[in-house]
């Protein structure tokens, strides 16, 4: 009976795709790529569902596999309760509005909508009443002569939405429809959308990397990054009560900090102690705790205030201020406010205990498994390191633990000093410092925590100081 | 900064004048060969050079079948050879195109190193190879043979015609005709062929020309049951006589088949680009 | 679901057996003497006989004459035609290339056309006007192709950088267009090297060629032995492209006119 409940549930799915590049640096080949890894959705019936996440990070690929383009390499989904993978697209119920249209050049507007009927041998009478039907529900009436290529970009976008829905598919799918179309234009298409999917009823799952579109339109965003589901949650709870810093980050501005949950609704950061709702992450535990710029109150009553701070700059954007502060403890934060505050001048901020939201932290160190390879030497993460021989004790070819403090990783301008060479791949402000993934060739992440500005691709360096690397031996 | 500008002009013209002139002359000595032939071919004198009156005699002569069935002959059998070879030619590179559109890594190198080998083969070792080729496989050799030879040396260039169009096509056109209820067999015929018809075409026209300028080719594999297209016939005729007057009109002829066949292409291109 | 690259199937059988199998034979032919046994008999004989290399050396020698002469004429022609203060008009490029698309073998006889007009004597000079007059499109066509593309603002910013008209002919010009020359050589020399037929009518078979001596060979069923002078036509062919990098030659071919 619960199964009914839900249109498409997409069970344990994974895809990975063989490369040919050659990565086989250091003696290691990666010939599969995970673009998706074990992913697990059930979509109700009707439902305006967003898959949201950076570019890259398999979202396309997911809606290629409910489209039927491609095969996943395992799991399964199933329609109605009903297997579907293995079914070719021409046979699934489903259909696509792809991100650049692909409309058909050598067809007008009528014989593209009319397409996928007349491939049915559906009767020409009711053709002609189903695509004058959709022509006006895109509000495209008047055109169905037109050359496609004649047509602005959001005239396409109509036809190319017309030309799906005329089929009754019972799922629509969208891979960043809006995404070629100017500012503009996408918000009218937004609300168009909605009104769409409002009155046709039909199942959409919508794909893209644009937050603000996700929060508007959908009913449930599922975010996704590097293959893995993040969070599934209705907008108001994702942006609310983001589950980790990825999420934060990503949706809306945040300031994400380190902190420390001293006790139940006791968390400190930025130097101070702030009251909150969150409880059950046990006493003077690391935690990453998100205050949205728009939830610090300024105030100019010190007194009152729970931490004070100094305006940096300010900026006027349209309806809010958006203001830098550097607080007494040395970290800035983002606020937004209504009101203007000098630069230079001294102001106290107020949070709600409500408006903190705390995470717990996803890793507190590096951690590799490492071999030993000499007296001083070990080989962790693709690369030989030096380690204080006094803290080895341990034979040639033993198997140990190694951690490393974020912040004792030293990244290099120059790739070709230090032991291994990496890409920054994820960097995130946290109020002080600068918290960054750097990915090593081989795929190993190392996280690092430095006060130098890097940029996302960066190239790096790494090394470690024997002296920061702890060994621990494997019992 | 004035002076210069001022020296500059004329002698500016005087290098474009000098240029000009080049360019002239390297044409009128690409041209005069050609011309002399048209020019002669309408008097009936035996050694060119001499003038004996203007007479369109070589031309009728010429085109009498009865005196000279063998030049009907062969001109059929170019012309027959050149339309089977481009067809099949045609066909095979649209659908090896898509093919290796489609493909990655190693494998496309393979396939696009294997197409590009007859383009860029000697006329004499292609024929040369496959004459031992024919000889090996205890093929007799005739029309079937030099068809074939043909397929093979045309077929890169219609693969080379088409794969632009590949690129410049949407690339997920395929998926949505199949999105929309398409079979592969469907998305093929109502989707793919007609945006790839001009490529198409011109790999079509590309095949014939070459199939009808081809010499070398043809020569090492027509075997010996007196199978002649026109470029054997004309080697034939003259190497047995050198330039003899009856070449003289065909000559003319075929080189304003050839500029008529330009024209149209470049018509055509010039369609496209609009 | 992409199954579509199964298409290129037939096609690569095709070629396997149309392209990389002949190719293969020619290689096998040329170690077998008349009963198929393996041998180097083929290749000992082509050093003993001094006619024939005396051919071969004399082919590569017209070849390289050609060819440079080809460059010498081609070069400033391709400049002119690219430039667009010199040239504006594209029915003079058009003029060029036309003569690619005329068989060979009847341009040749134009060629012979032109000397008895001019009753000049079909020899040795004959023979070379003749390839220059066949080769020199092949020699334009892809250098005019690699001048014409070169983006104008690096010549400006040579000028705009103080060079001279001529500097930035040597130092940005020619530089930037050695693709178009390397290509132009291979499309002239490979040709050339391996011509048959053109020297017969041009010379009245006074001079043969290397191509001339493979024919013959082949015509009078020495095929072995005719292979084996291809494999050795074909390794100069082989040096030949190793020069040009990457064998990027088919860029400039006939495919470029439509």
């Amino acid at each position: 009976m619960e199964k009914s409940e839900y249109i498409i549930q997409i069970e344990h799915l994974s895809k990975s795709f063989e490369t040919n590049r050659k990565r086989v640096i250091e003696g290691i080949v990666h010939s599969a790529v995970n673009v998706l890894d074990d992913v697990n959705i059930n979509i109700r019936k009707g439902e305006f569902i967003t898959i949201l996440g950076p570019s890259g990070c398999g979202k396309t690929t997911l809606l290629r596999l409910l489209a039927g383009f491609l095969t996943p390499t395992s799991g399964r989904i199933l329609l109605e309760g009903k297997d579907i993978t293995a079914m070719p697209p021409y046979q699934r119920p489903m259909n696509t509005v792809f991100q650049r249209y692909a409309l058909f050049p050598h067809l007008d507007v009528y014989d593209n909508i009319a397409f996928g009927l007349k491939l049915n041998k559906i009767p020409e009478a009711e053709i002609d009443k189903k695509v004058r039907r959709v022509l006006k529900l895109v509000s495209m009436t008047d055109y169905e002569d037109r050359d496609v290529n004649s047509l602005s970009g959001g005239q396409q976008q109509r036809v190319a939405i017309a030309r799906a829905i005329v089929n009754q598919p019972k799922v629509l799918l969208l891979d960043e429809p809006l995404a070629a179309l100017d500012l503009k234009m996408r918000k009218d298409m937004q609300i168009e959308l909605k009104e769409m999917h409002q009155k046709l009823g039909i199942t959409f799952i919508y794909v893209t990397h644009d937050q603000e579109e996700a929060l508007t339109l959908s009913d449930t965003i599922v975010v996704v990054n590097e293959g893995k589901i993040q969070q599934i949650g209705r907008p108001k709870d994702i942006y609310d009560e983001p589950c980790n810093s990825f999420v934060a980050d990503f949706i809306g501005e945040s300031n994400i900090l380190n902190g420390t949950m001293i006790e139940d609704h006791k968390v400190s950061f930025a130097g101070h102690e702030f009251e909150c709702v969150d409880e059950g992450f046990g006493n003077d535990t690391p935690v990453d705790v998100v205050v949205r710029p728009e939830d610090i109150y300024i105030t100019r009553k010190l007194e009152v205030a729970q931490f004070t701070g100094t305006v940096k700059s300010c900026t006027f954007k349209g309806v809010h201020y958006e203001m830098f502060v550097e607080t007494d403890s040395g970290h800035e934060l983002m606020i937004q406010d209504y009101n203007a505050f000098e630069i230079g001048s001294t102001i106290g901020m107020l949070i709600k205990p409500a408006d903190i939201q705390v995470m717990s932290k996803e890793r507190l160190c590096n951690t590799f498994e490492g071999r030993v390879t000499g007296d001083d030497t070990i080989e962790f993460a693709g690369g030989e390191f030096k380690v204080d021989s006094q803290s080895l004790q341990s034979q040639v070819g033993e198997t140990v633990k190694v951690q490393i403090a974020f912040d004792k990783v030293e990244l290099l301008d120059n790739k070709e000093d230090g032991v291994l060479r990496g890409q920054v791949k994820f960097i995130l402000y946290k109020g002080d410092h600068y918290h960054l993934e750097v990915v090593t060739k081989d795929d190993y992440k190392i996280y690092v925590d430095t006060n130098d500005i890097w940029d996302k691709g960066d190239i790096v360096g790494i090394s470690i100081a024997p002296s920061d690397i702890t060994v621990v031996r494997d019992e | 900064m004035k002076d210069s500008v001022q020296t500059k002009t004329p002698c500016f013209s005087l290098g474009k004048l000098v240029a000009k002139a080049y360019l002239w002359a390297l044409l009128i000595i690409l041209y005069s060969p050609i011309l002399i032939i048209a020019i002669f071919s309408f008097t009936e004198a035996k050694v060119l050079g001499n003038w004996t009156g203007f007479s369109t005699g070589l031309y009728t002569n010429l085109l009498s079948g009865g005196v000279n069935n063998m030049l009907i002959k062969a001109i059929e059998n170019t012309l027959l050879i050149a339309v089977v070879a481009a067809t099949v030619s045609t066909l095979l590179g649209t659908i090896a195109a898509i093919g290796i559109h489609n493909l990655h890594g190693r494998r496309k190198s393979v396939v696009t190193f294997l197409n590009d080998i007859p383009m860029l083969n000697p006329d004499i070792i292609t024929g040369i190879s496959l004459f031992i080729l024919f000889v090996a496989l205890g093929i007799s050799q005739g029309y079937m043979t030099v068809i074939l030879a043909h397929i093979s040396f045309c077929t890169p260039y219609v693969v080379l015609s088409v794969m632009p169009r590949l690129k410049q096509m949407n690339p997920n056109i395929y998926e949505a005709a199949l999105d929309l209820g398409a079979t592969p067999m469907q998305a093929l015929r109502k989707v793919l062929m007609p945006q790839l018809k001009s490529g198409m075409i011109s790999g079509w026209i590309l095949s014939f020309t070459l199939s009808i300028d081809d010499f070398a080719v043809t020569l090492f594999t027509k075997g010996n049951a007196g199978l002649e297209t026109l470029s054997t016939y004309i080697y034939a005729d003259a190497r047995k006589g050198g330039l003899t007057p009856e070449l003289r009109p065909l000559m003319t002829i075929i080189i304003l088949a050839v500029l008529l066949l330009l024209v149209v292409i470049n018509l055509r291109k010039k369609k496209e680009n609009e | 679901m992409n199954k579509r690259s199964t298409w290129a199937l037939p096609y690569f059988i095709f070629l396997l057996v149309f392209v990389a199998l002949p190719l293969i034979l020619i290689g096998v032919y040329a170690f077998q003497d008349d009963f198929g046994n393996f041998t180097f008999s083929q290749f000992m004989k082509f050093a003993q006989e001094e006619e024939t290399i005396n051919t071969f050396t004399y082919s590569i020698e017209i070849a390289l004459i050609n060819t440079v002469l080809c460059l010498l004429l081609g070069y400033p022609a391709a400049y002119i035609l690219s430039n667009r203060k010199l040239n504006r008009s594209s029915v003079t490029v058009m003029l060029f290339i036309l003569p690619m698309w005329i068989n060979m073998l009847i341009r040749t006889l134009a060629t012979v056309a032109l000397f008895d007009f001019v009753s000049a004597p079909l020899d040795e000079g004959a023979l070379i006007f003749g390839m220059v007059y066949n080769f020199l499109p092949f020699m334009i066509y892809p250098i005019y192709n690699v001048m014409q593309k070169m983006d104008h603002s690096y010549l400006e910013a040579a000028e705009d950088l103080g060079a001279n008209p001529l500097q930035v002919f040597r130092k940005v010009v020619i530089p930037l267009s050695m693709p178009g020359v390397t290509s132009g050589i291979m499309m002239v020399f490979m040709p050339t090297i391996s011509t048959f037929a053109i020297s017969e009518l041009l010379t009245l078979n006074k001079v043969k060629l290397f191509g001339t001596t493979i024919q013959e060979n082949i015509n009078n069923g020495m095929w072995n032995y005719g292979a084996c002078l291809a494999l050795i036509m074909l390794i100069i062919i082989g040096c030949t492209m190793l020069y040009s990098d990457e064998g990027s030659a088919e860029e400039g071919e006939k495919g470029g006119l439509i």
